[in-house]
């Protein structure tokens, strides 16, 4: 530990005759159809491990598609994905993503407690029958305390406040041993003070020096984007634009995503994301 | 009489043992998977298929094949159908699931009057529980012992994909192979159920002693217990009551579950009608001695 102090927040190459690590993240002239709607458009995306990237768009500029294809739910008509170096496949197997669906998304009435919903982040590494092992328990309270939930552990997932159900999803990434994490509109119906510490805890994670995770989170809150990420993309079918967020949040780079009024004008996320496109 | 009196003396006659003990093990195996569809919003599904396996239960029985057999292909058929006249045209699916399991029931139902058979349709669309056999018991047993284990083992997936198929997908489970699963396993009971309460009457109990328990708490685990634990009781109930009624039992049985859903929905401890309205009316109390103390202070201002 002491000796990485110097190393920085980002991940040493292994030995000196490597070649540099495979990127966490790479998407690669991705083209998506549903049906005659074309969701993903040659769209080309490279993050390194380590690296919170923030994804912006407007509902039906593909940002829950190119979740999907990263996950491998949704098969590119063309193009190239891969995790880690993996195929997607390859990367379920290995549990290498992590997902924090949408509010919208989930049965909160679900009669699951947080613990249960973090323990399912280890289902891909347990037998047959999912019996949790010491190993299975200790990650679980590994990440609870990470996210600090702990005291909260044998509440029912939907007696937490908005902020802290986002968290449990996180811990149960967390749990999975994830090393990359898809956020799909965490900040949703969070309050700001809940937002704040979803984006320590994220930054965080990334930061980690034993285990960095790659994080990319779409979001329409344009305005915490600098404090949470450090490299944001512009989504509108293509990428059209993938840097710091301070250059991608420009009001010209915005104006050509969204439309001109952005920032006084930023529509709540819309269930329907991807399928509203082209009606 | 005494009511041990009347608690026992049905059991004297061979013919009630066996219908208990088929009507016990199909509404304890209906209840496990009726958690599991209560939840997901599979309840249409549940009727759909178990109307939809009887032209595959009259066909085995044609042809001499384990009516298990028949149900499966046809559950399989009914689902295949169903989501092929929902993605193919702009029908949506809960009017999918209509057109196909009522044209597969009536398809079941002209099979059963075309075949030269002893089968009664009353039998089949109301249960036949007091003619059970000693081979329907053994039948019934084996398929309920079968496709409770599945449940069991693979209840951990299940409740996953109930709760979160993508991420199900995310850590290399198949929520496809899952709902695949569960569906079979539906084909399956209803047929163990069919015996018991009939084609009509099996959805209730695929559908009431899940809701029921899913009314009383708030873990998965309790409520694969609460649930199986609720319909036995039913089922007992049920057929006491049909043998001094001189009542239809598998009627009797789901009536039995009615009541008990009704009653757990008036009186929950957390849930129930009665109790979340006593608590509202103490929060609205509490909030009017409150703004009372403001109104009084304010009233000039009105």
């Amino acid at each position: 530990m002491l000796f990485r102090a110097d190393a920085g927040p980002r991940p040493a190459v292994g030995d000196p005759g490597d070649t540099d690590p495979p990127p966490a993240v790479l998407v690669e002239d991705v083209t998506v159809h549903y049906g005659a709607v074309h969701a993903l458009d040659r769209a080309s995306l490279t993050l390194a491990p380590g690296r919170v990237c923030g994804l912006v768009g407007m509902n039906g500029s593909g940002k829950s598609t190119l979740f999907k294809t990263v996950m491998g739910l949704v098969r590119p008509d063309s193009g190239r994905v891969e995790i880690d170096g993996l195929s997607p496949q390859q990367a379920r197997r290995r549990g290498v993503v992590g997902y924090v669906p949408q509010s919208e998304d989930v049965d909160w009435a679900f009669p699951v407690s947080v613990r249960d919903v973090v323990m399912m982040g280890r289902y891909g590494r347990q037998n047959l029958v999912r019996r949790a092992t010491a190993a299975d328990r200790a990650a679980v309270d590994e990440a609870l305390e990470r996210v600090e939930l702990t005291a909260l552990a044998d509440r029912q997932i939907g007696a937490l406040s908005g902020g802290q159900r986002k968290r449990a999803f996180v811990a149960r990434g967390i749990a999975q041993q994830a090393s990359v994490l898809l956020l799909d509109e965490p900040f949703a119906g969070v309050d700001k003070r809940s937002e704040a510490t979803i984006s320590r805890l994220l930054r965080e994670l990334a930061a980690d020096p034993d285990a960095p995770r790659t994080v990319l989170v779409s979001t329409h809150d344009l305005h915490g984007l600098p404090q949470l990420c450090d490299e944001a993309v512009l989504l509108m079918r293509k990428v059209l634009m993938h840097g710091p967020p301070e250059t991608v949040l420009r009001p010209e780079p915005l104006a050509l995503a969204f439309g001109l009024d952005v920032l006084s004008d930023h529509r709540g996320p819309d269930p329907a994301d991807d399928r509203e496109d082209g009606r | 009489m005494t009511v041990w009196e009347w608690l026992a003396e049905p059991w004297s006659y061979d013919f009630m043992i066996r219908a208990t003990v088929t009507t016990v093990v199909a509404a304890a195996l209906c209840a496990l998977l009726s958690c599991w569809l209560v939840l997901i919003g599979w309840s249409l599904m549940g009727d759909a298929v178990s109307h939809a396996v009887l032209p595959g239960v009259v066909l085995a029985y044609v042809v001499g094949a384990p009516f298990a057999l028949g149900a499966l292909i046809f559950g399989l058929i009914a689902v295949t159908l169903i989501g092929a006249v929902r993605s193919t045209s702009r029908v949506k699916e809960d009017a999918a699931i209509g057109i196909v399991f009522t044209t597969l029931f009536a398809l079941g139902l002209v099979l059963i009057s075309v075949t030269p058979s002893q089968t009664d349709l009353n039998h089949i669309l109301f249960g036949n529980l007091l003619g059970v056999g000693d081979e329907d018991v053994l039948q019934v047993l084996v398929l309920a012992v079968l496709a409770g284990a599945i449940l069991l083992v693979k209840r951990r997936d299940l409740t996953l994909f109930a709760f979160d198929p993508t991420h199900a997908h995310a850590i290399g489970l198949s929520p496809r192979r899952l709902s695949a699963l569960l569906l079979g396993l539906l084909a399956l009971t209803s047929v163990v159920a069919l015996q018991a309460v009939g084609v009509v009457l099996v959805v209730a109990m695929l559908i009431i002693p899940g809701a029921t328990a899913y009314l009383l708490t708030d873990r998965f685990g309790r409520m694969l217990l609460i649930s199986p634990i609720i319909a036995v009781a039913c089922s007992v109930i049920g057929i006491v009551a049909s043998f001094w009624l001189d009542a239809s039992s598998g009627a009797m049985v789901v009536l039995t579950q009615g009541i008990v859903y009704a009653l757990v929905h008036l009186f929950a401890p957390r849930r129930g009608l009665i109790s979340t309205a006593s608590a509202r009316r103490r929060r609205t109390r509490a909030t009017a001695a409150a703004t009372a103390g403001v109104g009084t202070a304010t009233q000039p201002l009105r």
